[in-house]
């Protein structure tokens, strides 16, 4: 008898989880369903959107897209651990918040993990890297120029560390 | 539909894992797989993960040409040094995949794997004559070239009990030039109406010495366009020549209607584009 399920370990956002899942389990319903880290959010279900974006030891990546079993032993981080522990929020998120980079919200959490991996890797990014990295990861509601220049005032002043 | 797991450490093991159970599938990235799971397109039985084979990863130069594992993400091509160095078309055709997030996720392996002729890399690596390694059981290895690896959509001529190494590009030499482009009228994301990519050798006294043509969306496989190939091989090239060999490219693909385009419109900007990218890499 083949077995369908198994015991993964993963540390998110600094707290290591133990969980004896489905093969087919998806990161992002481990994430929201199991993990109760409902901050990541569900768009598209086909890695197009942006939505679902989490960082997987260091590396953005669609959490649609990810069956969860490939996944033991990693490190993920989601919108949730951004925030310092005194609840101080990321340089990321405080410039979206001052340029008025989000409306509606349901993009946000995966701008806003995309963005932090961006200037993580590029401190200083140029307004072409910025362009490449955030396409894709689609917003309905603010024309995407506060999100842009959000993200270009960090990369201007090399505050985003 | 859930199925089982395994994580094998070595090939032979991989290879075992395989080729014991019909409906066994491998899981590189996971982009392709996914998708085709979630529609209901596969069901596998046994699902083989790859992460811990150490000979699929890593991108190196050799011999002047590249040799990149079957593991290594879209995003690592895109950003190798010895890619970029050595065969910098390669290193943008992977830089304009999809967006970011895929590039992270999807491998050249697991693309060639799946075999979607509307896919970027594989007419870029036809063009540069690449070859994919594969291996089987009990210690197998084969070679196959990138072009004779699709027999249809979606199928290649892996068999059970095989998978794929890794892809071997041969060095260019000093005067060649390659490029790749995508038709893309929809979004930058989208899979592209036609794609071409082209690679020129030019003789010293100007003549083409060598080329080589495949566009992607142009069939149920990656098509290579020998009629084209053949027309400016050996020759001189000027605007004309280039223009007519150019339109032989209508007649040498096989695309269908959709949503990208009607097939007469996708044979017209397979013309169109193939005369651009020729033109540019004999400019």
């Amino acid at each position: 008898m083949a077995l369908t399920t198994r015991v993964i370990r993963l540390t998110v956002n600094g707290h290591a989880y133990e969980r004896t899942i489905r093969n087919d389990r998806l990161l992002v319903d481990l994430l929201r369903d199991d993990l109760d880290l409902v901050g990541t959010k569900v768009g598209c279900e086909i890695g197009v959107c942006g939505l679902c974006a989490v960082l997987v030891n260091g590396v953005v990546l669609s959490a649609c897209l990810l069956p969860a079993v490939a996944l033991d032993g990693s490190t993920i981080e989601t919108v949730e651990g951004l925030a310092g522990p005194d609840g101080q929020l990321s340089p990321v998120q405080r410039a979206f918040i001052r340029h008025g980079a989000l409306q509606c919200g349901i993009c946000t959490p995966g701008q806003v993990v995309t963005a932090t991996a961006l200037l993580r890797e590029r401190p200083d990014a140029t307004a072409d890297e910025i362009r490449d990295w955030m396409m894709g990861s689609l917003c309905r509601c603010t024309g995407y120029e506060g999100i842009f220049d959000a993200i270009a005032s960090l990369a201007a002043d090399g505050q985003a560390r | 539909m859930t199925f089982e797991y395994v994580e094998p450490e070595d090939l032979d093991e991989a290879s075992a894992a395989l080729g014991a159970d019909e409906d066994a599938v491998a899981l590189a990235g996971g982009t392709a797989f996914t998708l085709l799971l979630r529609q209901g397109l596969i069901r596998p039985g046994r699902v083989v993960g790859l992460r811990r084979l150490a000979e699929l990863r890593g991108i190196s130069a050799h011999k002047g040409g590249l040799r990149i594992g079957a593991l290594a993400t879209h995003r690592e091509i895109e950003m190798s040094p010895h890619v970029r160095a050595l065969q910098p078309a390669l290193a943008a055709a992977f830089a304009a995949i999809a967006t970011i997030r895929i590039r992270n996720q999807a491998t050249i392996g697991g693309n060639l794997a799946h075999a979607d002729p509307s896919q970027d890399p594989p007419p870029i690596l036809v063009a540069l004559g690449a070859t994919i390694e594969i291996a089987g059981p009990a210690g197998a290895r084969r070679s196959v070239p990138v072009e004779s690896f699709f027999i249809d959509y979606l199928s290649t001529v892996l068999s059970p009990g095989e998978l794929i190494l890794g892809v071997t590009v041969p060095p260019a030499a000093p005067k060649d030039r390659a490029v790749y482009h995508k038709f893309l009228p929809r979004s930058a994301d989208d899979y592209a109406t036609v794609s071409v990519a082209a690679s020129v050798r030019l003789e010293a006294d100007g003549r083409i010495a060598g080329c080589r043509i495949a566009l992607g969306g142009a069939g149920p496989t990656p098509v290579r366009a020998r009629r084209v190939e053949a027309a400016v091989i050996g020759r001189v090239p000027t605007a004309e020549l280039i223009r007519d060999a150019a339109d032989l490219v209508r007649d040498e693909i096989d695309p269908i209607d959709d949503a990208r385009g009607s097939v007469r419109y996708k044979r017209e900007m397979a013309a169109v584009w193939v005369r651009r990218a020729l033109t540019e890499l004999v400019a």
